[in-house]
């Protein structure tokens, strides 16, 4: 439900990167996405249209990893995978576990085209306003 | 997680980054930037701002999530009444429309700023900033910031709050957890509301929803609370003040310590 808030947050710091790199748009967006980050990645890949249309990003191919559960249970030392409902340690069954991976909700990697931003990087206000009702 | 000290660089993404590594080039011949930023980057940074106004004023932020209609406001009355006399709340309410539950609020002689959040499930710390704004903080021992009522999107926008209260009422499944992990895992404090219809209920088990609560490697307390009938509200209202010594503690003397000759003044829980 919020994944349009998190695309539309997205997008204004791909157009940070994009000044900053002097570079004209961007081509590839990484993201990182556990299943522990509350954020659906199906959700965010329909949202992402609707967020990028008129910006430096709009023809970018997003592509989301996806990290495994896993846990270091500090009873028996152990690292283990376990269900995103389930952090128990999988080796001895204790619930003192710390989570090592799988809450990521991040920007991990950009691609971006050479050369300085042309009439992409300003999509008009109207344009993007009525992207956002599209959903 | 931070973009400033690279402690988001793990040694396992590390050697990805490096010039020359895997993912330091394109093979389109692009520039490949590694950013390592949270997606939610612009609302941490809003909320460690809005968790610093806070921390200066030594005023405890509570954010209160649930469900619609488990019993945030009916909880938050019940402990004004509880608490007025000895300490200085505000209520920050979060509701997609009307001012229906900021208005119950003030008629217990307490502030309360509505955010009508239009057709957003959550509130953000943009949301929350604006809000503080309006409030005079230096005057305020506690702010409860009730939260639009959702288990889902919520948990994932942090506001600037010193504790995370989930309450899950006794008409809902005591495998709520189970089902949510993402909010209950943040959740320091669960409360199941409306314990007062445990008895003709029958088919909610406390001791399930701790079970649960546990799997989720989740340490947090678990109180049974009714604000209809009181019972178990004072531990609420213990864990409530613990956590303002806490506070307290972790700004170091922001209170200034009055020397008085008589017996030291401390709060008389019902």
């Amino acid at each position: 439900m919020h994944e349009l808030a998190i695309c539309q947050a997205l997008i204004e710091q791909i157009e940070t990167i994009v000044h900053r790199h002097e570079a004209s748009e961007a081509k590839r967006i990484e993201l990182r996405i556990g299943p522990l980050s509350g954020v659906e990645p199906q959700l965010v890949e329909q949202a992402f249209p609707v967020a990028s249309a008129g910006t430096v990003a709009a023809d970018a191919v997003l592509v989301i990893d996806s990290l495994p559960v896993n846990v270091h249970c500090s009873r028996c030392g152990s690292t283990s995978s376990v269900l995103p409902n389930r952090l128990v340690c999988a080796n001895c069954g204790d619930w003192h576990t710390t989570l090592l991976s799988g809450d990521e909700l991040q920007l991990f990697r950009v691609e971006l085209v050479a050369g300085t931003p042309d009439d992409k990087s300003t999509g008009t206000a109207p344009e993007r306003a009525s992207g956002r009702t599209v959903n | 997680m931070c973009d400033t000290c690279g402690c988001n660089v793990t040694p396992g993404n590390a050697e990805l980054l490096k010039p020359g590594g895997k993912l330091s080039k394109t093979t389109g011949g692009h520039e490949a930037i590694g950013v390592l930023q949270g997606l939610l980057h612009e609302n941490d940074h809003t909320a460690a701002h809005n968790r610093e106004h806070f921390r200066k004023h030594g005023v405890l932020a509570v954010n209160l999530m649930s469900s619609p209609g488990a019993g945030k406001t009916s909880l938050l009355e019940a402990t004004i009444e509880a608490l007025k006399e000895e300490l200085s709340m505000a209520v920050i309410e979060g509701d997609l429309e009307t001012e229906n539950d900021a208005d119950r609020i003030r008629r217990h002689g307490v502030e309360a700023v509505q955010i009508t959040t239009g057709s957003a499930c959550h509130l953000d710390a943009h949301m929350v900033h604006e809000a503080l704004h309006r409030l005079d903080l230096a005057s305020l021992d506690i702010v409860f910031i009730e939260n639009v009522g959702n288990l889902v999107c919520p948990a994932s926008f942090d506001l600037g709050q010193q504790s995370n209260v989930t309450l899950l009422s006794v008409t809902e499944g005591d495998d709520k957890p189970a089902k949510y992990p993402v909010m209950f895992r943040a959740s320091d404090l669960v409360l199941l509301s409306k314990s007062d219809l445990l008895p003709v209920l029958g088919d909610f088990s406390p001791d399930t929803a701790r079970h649960h609560l546990q799997q989720l490697a989740n340490p947090a307390p678990v109180y049974e609370v009714s604000a209809r009938n009181g019972s178990g509200m004072k531990h609420w209202l213990h864990w409530l003040l613990h956590e303002m010594s806490q506070l307290e503690q972790q700004s170091g003397a922001i209170h200034p310590v009055v020397e008085t000759a008589g017996p030291a003044t401390c709060l008389v829980l019902p």
